[in-house]
């Protein structure tokens, strides 16, 4: 993975960083809030970007690693385009759920909890997305799919690049 | 729409002002439309089904006899987009933008209603257009959903307009602190995070304590797979969580409060954020609410994934923004919690109690319930069951009322196997089990735990080995690796399981399981470790023979585990078209002319190709 490369060509990305990590101690922001805030605004958390937040918030950079490994919302890859969860709950589960992570990773080319090389998915699979009413389901960034069916499956991603305007 | 009242609440008569004028100003609305906005549902597009209403609506010129309300969640999420019809109760289901618009041509101007678009009773093979008349909700009692799915969420006049916020007047103004947890002592409410610690003596502890600085935390991380009640909550009735903190702050002293969302419920973030500016806005959080001289303060933070955080001292370290590991108890938080000051947490549904209980009396809510179970639970009903959703039930209702009188039985005519309660911490019940009370002591008795509320419900086809081993990949995943029994004896747990439904079980793992699931439940340091082996050992008691089909036959009864399978075809049946043989993906299949077709087990991935493909239905599973 590129994250030297990326530091070279994104100085301004790392300085917004800077930026807000300083604006987010300031306020009395916790270390999880500050890393929520940076994430959202960069993208994921490369080891250059926890540098700047430890700096920021004058703790050590084995913390700020620590807490980034811990919790699974937390990347330290570059994030898709798009986020797919597949859901793997107890619900989603004996609904079939694992159907979909198949087929998923098939259509996308890419194996869980990595991006797609074209950078338009992240593939993920969640614990439970708690819409385990309408499982199985899938949740594609905030968007949550309801009672998806491997015949379904490929209209869904397909929609999205041509919503880009690149059919695959 | 109700109209917005400016102005800030400051004393118990401003409190009263604006639950007389909301009811005025809705009195001369001739029908009310609720639209339900639970996650659920908006997965199934409400969105559409409410800009289309609201749109015909004025088209019609209804606006002044029609209000329409985007509700929390009205439980039967299965059905989505679901739409009540007030006065009449009259529900409609899988509600579409044309249909909406159809309901309000043909029920509210024609004055008939849409029967075809009814909840539709399959039992019985018939529509039941009343809401209340369906067995899905005929049995329920709301308490903590008492607002979900009747009011608009967003809207602080209407939680107002339900005796909201005046629980913590009369907390303030009558019962004082003492009086205030006495009442919930009283009421006999206990933690409905799973633990089941009573609410009163936990609230009583945290008000003896010693201490300027007190905090109380409302623990909104449910992550047991399966468990949406508190999200519902959240999102349907946000108010009622911020006044539960309110009267809890004020009982123990705490002038602080923290909400702990997980960062996978967005929607329910976005709604308490909302409904916590209003408060802030009108005066009911921040310096001297309602003129009584108490302060309070009330702020959400965002998980950032991972389910130890639901034990309640690893999530004080998550609140401090550390790695969510759990802490050794003692001290236990009411002595020494955040930011090592006395801190009360309680989870979602317990707070979303306590308003009620402070307005209508502990002895009103102890009259439900039974034995040392007092009050209502709220369960997630969902699996292989046909009406899943959220439910609220009195303590004491049976386990096969649950499944077959509100849940609708199994779906698709297949046969109930168990139901599992209580998430990666509960347990697998079987058919045996259907008439055994659903309280506390009574499924603690048979390994189960009441949990959180998430209640799966499994059918014939689903495998209990598997479903074990489902569970122990969850817990092992999830384990924060701070103490040896769990972090390495889950792993050794699910490697042992892993090896059975692979086919390569032998009987004395069966032993070797129970004695690694007893000696992790007596050893490790926190909750999730100490539950961790419950999906298993209570498999291992109830399902025993399904155990020993898989180490002893090497078979899965359910023709779940893959490892296991044999795909074999039936030479009588089978034409050799050879439409197998080209279908299957790994080539396993051989045969043609002369020869007749086999499969290869060797070979064979197991993924049911060639049944799909096969016209004559030659292939089966052994």
């Amino acid at each position: 993975m590129g994250v030297g490369e990326s530091v070279v060509r994104d100085d301004q990305g790392l300085e917004r960083v800077r930026r807000l990590a300083q604006a987010k101690a300031a306020e009395g922001a916790s270390l999880i809030q500050v890393l929520h805030a940076v994430q959202n605004s960069y993208g994921y958390l490369p080891i250059e970007v926890q540098r700047i937040v430890a700096e920021a918030m004058h703790a050590p950079l084995g913390t700020v690693s620590g807490v980034v490994t811990f919790y699974s919302f937390f990347s330290t890859e570059p994030s898709g385009r798009h986020g797919i969860r597949c859901c793997l709950g107890t619900a989603c589960y004996v609904c079939g759920g694992v159907r979909l992570v198949d087929l998923l990773e098939e259509l996308l080319h890419c194996k869980v909890g990595h991006t797609t090389a074209d950078g338009m998915f992240r593939f993920e699979v969640a614990r439970c997305i708690g819409a385990c009413s309408l499982a199985p389901a899938i949740a594609i960034d905030d968007k949550v799919y309801a009672k998806v069916t491997t015949e379904a499956l490929p209209g869904i991603i397909s929609s999205y690049y041509e919503a880009e305007g690149s059919a695959r | 729409m109700a109209a917005r009242y400016a102005g800030r609440i400051e004393t118990i008569p401003d409190l009263d002002r604006v639950k007389r004028e909301f009811l005025d100003s809705v009195k001369d609305f001739r029908f009310t439309i609720i639209v339900c906005g639970g996650t659920g549902c908006i997965s199934s597009h409400c969105g559409d089904v409410l800009t289309a209403l609201r749109k015909h609506c004025t088209l019609r010129g209804l606006e002044e006899e029609v209000r329409i309300v985007e509700s929390g969640c009205l439980g039967l999420c299965a059905l989505g987009p679901t739409v009540l019809v007030e006065p009449g109760d009259t529900f409609y289901v899988n509600m579409t933008s044309e249909k909406i618009v159809q309901v309000v041509d043909r029920h509210i101007i024609g004055g008939k209603i849409q029967e075809e678009y009814t909840f539709f009773d399959e039992p019985r093979k018939k529509h039941i257009p009343r809401l209340t008349d369906i067995p899905f909700y005929h049995d329920q009692v709301k308490i903590v959903l008492r607002n979900c799915g009747s009011i608009d969420c967003a809207s602080i006049e209407e939680y107002i307009s339900r005796d909201g916020y005046f629980g913590f007047a009369k907390a303030v103004k009558e019962l004082g602190r003492v009086g205030t947890y006495e009442e919930l002592i009283k009421s006999g409410l206990r933690g409905r995070g799973g633990a089941g610690f009573p609410t009163g003596i936990k609230w009583q502890s945290g008000h003896d304590q010693p201490g300027d600085r007190k905090y109380i935390v409302c623990n909104g991380d449910e992550g047991d797979p399966g468990a949406f009640m508190d999200r519902s909550v959240l999102e349907g009735d946000p108010h009622s969580i911020i006044e539960g903190l309110l009267i809890g702050g004020y009982a123990i002293g705490a002038n602080q409060g923290f909400v702990y969302v997980r960062a996978e419920y967005p929607i329910a973030v976005e709604r308490l954020q909302a409904a916590i500016g209003v408060a802030y806005d009108r005066g009911l959080l921040g310096r001297n609410i309602l003129g009584t001289g108490f302060d309070f303060d009330l702020e959400i933070r965002i998980g950032a994934g991972a389910f130890v955080c639901g034990e309640e001292t690893a999530l004080l370290n998550s609140i401090e923004g550390k790695r969510g590991e759990p802490r050794q108890k003692p001290p236990f938080p009411f002595q020494s919690g955040l930011y090592g000051c006395p801190t009360i947490i309680n989870n979602v549904e317990t707070l979303a109690n306590v308003p009620v209980i402070i307005t209508r009396g502990g002895d009103w809510y102890a009259s439900y319930g039974v034995g040392r179970s007092r009050g209502t639970k709220v369960f997630a009903l969902a699996g292989d069951i046909r009406y899943s959703g959220i439910i609220e039930v009195p303590m004491g209702i049976t386990m096969g009322d649950i499944v077959f009188r509100i849940g609708g039985g199994i779906k698709d005519g297949r046969q109930f196997k168990a139901i599992q309660s209580g998430g990666p911490s509960g347990g697998c019940l079987t058919r045996d089990h259907l008439d055994v009370s659903v309280d506390y002591e009574s499924l603690a008795a048979m390994g189960a735990i009441m949990g959180s509320g998430g209640l799966i419900v499994m059918d014939e086809t689903t495998c209990m080995v598997d479903t074990a081993r489902y569970f122990m990949d969850f817990v092992q995943d999830e384990s924060c690796g701070h103490c040896v029994p769990c972090r390495i004896g889950t792993k050794r747990m699910l490697e042992i399981l892993q090896r059975i439904v692979a086919g390569k079980g032998e009987e004395a793992d069966l032993d070797m399981l129970e004695t690694l699931g007893n000696t992790i439940k007596d050893t490790a340091m926190c909750g999730l470790g100490q539950t961790a082996p419950n999906p298993v050992l209570t498999t291992l008691r109830y399902f025993r023979d399904e155990y020993e089909a898989h180490v002893v036959h090497k078979t899965c009864p359910a023709h779940v585990c893959k490892g296991m399978l044999v795909y074999v075809i039936d030479h009588e049946k089978c034409r050799r078209c050879g439409l197998c043989a080209r279908s299957c993906p790994t080539k396993a299949i051989t045969g043609g002319g002369k020869e007749p077709f086999a499969i290869n087990t060797e070979v064979c991935s197991r993924c049911g190709t060639c049944i799909a493909h096969c016209t004559f239905g030659a292939i089966s599973i052994r």
